[in-house]
């Protein structure tokens, strides 16, 4: 896996910035961007997957075990896509910390 | 060797091109680059160069084409001058920063306003810190070559940078001089194949232009900076093969007459002819007047420069573009910061000459010499204003 960014020197930056390795944003927890996050009511849950298609990072997975949703806040930046696209309201935006 | 034919200097450098075997050419006309582009189209319309002509709407949309030719892997060509630079500016840094091997002719043309399309060198200054090598061009024989040693050099693997030829508006561009061409083998002996470093290719995924955290950036430019400095060996190789196959010499740095003389002008591009012929006739008057041609711009040649400079005690910098509100002109300013912590220095004179294509004569280079020689502050002046 890439190295953390903060940690290459400038000898070991590929010529231009090329990116060789494809997916390696995944090294890069983005979620610390985050002021508000999903609330997730899996009661009112219908496992419509609506969420997990329309999440444009890959934050939301299913647990089949569970037979619920579950968020990955390394990399959830609070955009609220998942709550404004809910039909059944499961999903409710809160503010950060609360 | 190849021909020796009179002809227009653009048609022979868009010639030249074509004998690379270019394979896209994305750009758009505008004084006086325009017979570049010209024929260029009617090359391959002719079929007589297999490339792709992309008549796009705008220079932006030339930049921006050339980029994503060049990360396809393709040999890439565009040309431009004084507004068309200034619409392309934003893509200019982007094509340098993403290492793309881009050669472009630079018809050089002074920026609006107020509107001209005359000769000056204010469009490549705009440009300067781009990270592009610039090269400068005297006559048209030297632009001629100066296609294949762009090529050369900006697809070198080590270099991977993309090149900008300086070729004067009009004074340049316009001239029928003659010019000996090369021929096909001697292209094939000269410019291999553009292998390129990364390409956009299914096969073999890479991302290109992704943007840089504030934690990534600066290892970034630091690297280009490198990079651009470490082209000048690269440079200097291929003018040093081109000179086994033509017999013509180039190098970063170049003087005549410069010898035991004790002021030196310094110049770029065309100007330098002019200057030459003035500094025969300070010489012949029994002045110990001397020239330095400055050729490769970017990456600027300290090393080189330093130890003829020194020698001198008087450097009368011809600058053909302005700075506003600056300490002094684009050259000079470069020219005095690094003879500053030199222990033996010249005084660096700034003159400001031929801007927005106002003639610039032998005995104007000579009056220079003698007003900068008589000047009692060293700051700048706009050489021949009214007023």
């Amino acid at each position: 896996m890439t190295k953390p960014m903060d940690e290459i020197a400038w000898q070991e930056v590929e010529p231009g910035g090329v990116i060789t390795e494809p997916g390696n944003a995944g090294c890069y927890h983005t979620g610390t961007w985050r002021s508000q996050k999903p609330s997730y009511m899996e009661e009112k849950c219908i496992r419509c997957w609506r969420c997990y298609i329309m999440c444009p990072d890959a934050a939301i997975s299913a647990n089949f075990e569970n037979n619920r949703m579950v968020w990955n806040f390394d990399y959830c930046k609070g955009c609220g896509i998942c709550a404004y696209e809910c039909p059944v309201d499961a999903i409710e935006m809160v503010e950060e910390g609360e | 060797m190849g021909q020796k034919v009179g002809i227009e200097v653009s048609i022979a450098a868009a010639d030249a091109v074509g004998l690379c075997d270019v394979d896209v050419v994305a750009a758009y006309p505008i004084t006086p680059q325009t017979h570049v582009v010209e024929h260029l189209s009617e090359l391959v319309a002719s079929g007589h160069l297999d490339a792709e002509f992309v008549p796009v709407e705008s220079e932006h949309s030339a930049m921006s084409v050339c980029c994503g030719s060049a990360a396809a892997g393709a040999r890439t060509f565009t040309a431009t001058a004084a507004q068309g630079l200034a619409l392309m500016a934003e893509i200019v840094y982007i094509a340098s920063s993403m290492r793309l091997p881009i050669v472009m002719f630079l018809s050089n043309r002074a920026l609006s306003a107020p509107l001209s399309i005359w000769n000056d060198h204010s469009d490549t200054m705009m440009v300067r810190d781009a990270g592009w090598i610039h090269v400068f061009c005297e006559n048209g024989q030297e632009v001629y070559d100066a296609i294949f040693h762009a090529f050369r050099v900006a697809e070198d693997p080590k270099v991977s940078l993309p090149v900008m030829i300086n070729v004067d508006g009009f004074n340049l561009t316009h001239v029928i001089e003659p010019i000996e061409f090369w021929t096909k083998e001697m292209v094939k002996d000269y410019l291999p194949a553009f292998k390129p470093l990364y390409t956009l290719h299914p096969e073999k995924v890479v991302s290109m232009g992704a943007f840089g955290m504030p934690e990534i950036y600066v290892e970034q430019k630091k690297a280009h900076d490198v990079a651009l400095a470490n082209s000048t060996p690269v440079i200097v190789q291929a003018w040093q093969e081109l000179a086994k196959l033509t017999g013509r010499k180039y190098s970063p740095v170049e003087t005549y007459r410069a010898e035991g003389a004790e002021t030196l002008i310094l110049a770029m591009g065309s100007i330098c002819e002019t200057a030459s012929l003035a500094v025969d006739r300070m010489r012949d008057a029994g002045k110990k007047v001397g020239l330095v041609k400055l050729r490769l711009w970017r990456p600027l040649p300290v090393s080189d420069l330093r130890p003829i400079l020194s020698q001198a005690k008087d450097v009368v910098v011809l600058d053909r573009s302005v700075s506003l509100g600056a300490a002094s002109a684009p050259v000079t300013s470069e020219i005095r910061a690094l003879m500053y912590h030199e222990p033996q220095r010249p005084k660096i004179h700034c003159t400001i000459a031929g801007l927005g294509g106002r003639d610039v004569t032998p005995e104007d280079v000579s009056k220079m010499v003698e007003i900068s020689l008589s000047e009692t502050d060293y700051d700048y002046h706009f050489y021949g204003v009214r007023g």
